[in-house]
């Protein structure tokens, strides 16, 4: 067993696993965060992506004793004071999602990509959207949403 | 789908990792995690202990040294792709880069991870060795430098002791009028390729670089850029080995190499 602080969406959290616990699990169990969802566990399908630094990454590929002086971000720290990001917003207005479970990761993934590319085009967005598996949606609604967001943010 | 248990080590200094990988038995490296991370949730790995090599400073430069440019073996696959001083002085190793699985695997993997790791169907160790990229490990021995076409042995299999560490990779730069193109074939966006193609065209030869057809980057250097694409392609299709899979047979990665490398040659043609 390690014990280590880990600091998530700008809390401190003590924890106490064994360093093969992965971050995707710290989170959910040990910080009590259940935003961020668990698919696939091998890193294909995006749903546990989280913030490390600013930096989208999966949170099933990651040992939680590896982030210990690096900052988490979750989506439970996205929406401020109650109120929806504009990316958020936009997958609410859009039509952006059916049964949710892909979003957190989508939604993580995106805060990131747009602060870094702030007017993507339609195809700049598919691709980095690849990244993310949504079974329900067909994902046309999902780029329509983070171009409206990139819109609503320039 | 979780890991077995293992012993997890941070060293802050490249000295102590080698030391730690010296001392530890079974103890596997770990950087961006992106190929072993999976593995280890499958099982397919079960290392004993784990060296994170993330703190050691020096490792994530990007520097033009001696005429080439060195990569820290730290530099994650997105940095590679943005970076304007490499998509300027070596465009064909930010092309391959930003292709590289997904944004999130990519702003993670690192450069030494996928050098070391040695996947056939990968971009970096196609792009090294197609660029005859020199590679740098240090070890308790000391360092040396290893060309990116000697250090791939086989499927998964480098020249690389258990003991050592890749540090860095040199790249030539590309020089003024020198054109280039990275393609590759997957099923789906992300996925490793069955078949990739690099090509560069430095004057009047032109060199190809064919990844996912054999068990490491197969190379064919000092071609006439003269001769007619179909008849490159047609050499290249004649000359590769392709492994043969249930899902991907010998002759579909022979007919990819062919369609592909005309492709590229295209590319490079068009984009004077």
């Amino acid at each position: 067993m390690h014990e280590f602080e880990l600091r998530v969406n700008g809390q401190r959290y003590s924890v106490r696993a064994e360093p093969r616990k992965l971050l995707s699990d710290v989170l959910r169990e040990d910080c009590r965060l259940t935003g961020t969802h668990v698919g696939c566990e091998h890193g294909v399908c995006g749903a546990c992506t989280v913030l490390v630094d600013g930096k989208p990454s999966r949170a099933c590929l990651l040992y939680a004793v590896q982030m210990q002086g690096h900052e988490i971000t979750t989506i439970e720290a996205v929406a401020k004071d109650g109120r929806l990001s504009p990316l958020q917003q936009a997958l609410h207005e859009a039509h952006g999602l059916q049964c949710g479970f892909c979003t957190p990761g989508i939604v993580m993934t995106f805060e990131a990509y747009l602060k870094e590319n702030a007017r993507p085009t339609e195809a700049q967005v598919r691709e980095a959207l690849s990244g993310n598996l949504c079974r329900c949606t067909g994902y046309h609604n999902i780029v329509r949403a983070i171009l409206k967001a990139a819109d609503a943010q320039a | 789908m979780k890991p077995a248990p293992f012993r997890y080590h941070r060293p802050q200094s490249l000295a102590q990792a080698l030391t730690l990988l010296a001392e530890e038995n079974d103890a596997k490296l770990i950087a961006g995690g992106q190929s072993l991370a999976p593995m280890m949730n499958m099982r397919l790995a079960q290392p004993a202990a784990l060296i994170d090599l993330n703190d050691i400073t020096g490792l994530d430069g990007i520097a033009e040294k001696d005429g080439s440019l060195e990569v820290g073996a730290l530099v994650r696959h997105q940095s590679l792709a943005d970076s304007a001083r490499v998509k300027e002085v070596c465009p064909l190793l930010a092309e391959a880069a930003r292709t590289i699985g997904h944004y999130a695997i990519r702003s993670r993997g690192t450069l030494g991870g996928s050098l070391a790791h040695a996947d056939p169907a990968a971009q970096l160790p196609l792009v090294a060795a197609t660029l005859d990229a020199e590679i740098q490990a240090a070890g308790p021995r000391g360092g040396r430098r290893v060309r990116a076409r000697e250090f791939f042995v086989s499927l998964m299999t480098t020249v690389l002791e258990p003991d050592e560490i890749v540090v860095s990779a040199r790249f030539a730069k590309a020089q003024p009028g020198e054109r280039y193109a990275y393609l590759q074939f997957s099923r789906r966006s992300g996925d490793f390729a069955i078949v990739a193609v690099a090509c560069v065209v430095r004057g009047k030869t032109l060199t190809l670089g064919l990844g996912g057809v054999e068990d490491k980057p197969v190379v064919l250097e000092g071609l006439a850029a003269a001769q007619k694409p179909e008849t490159i392609a047609r050499q290249a299709r004649e000359t590769v080995q392709p492994v043969e899979t249930p899902r991907v047979p010998a002759l579909l990665r022979k007919e990819l190499v062919e369609v592909l490398v005309k492709r590229a040659i295209a590319k490079c043609t068009n984009s004077n």
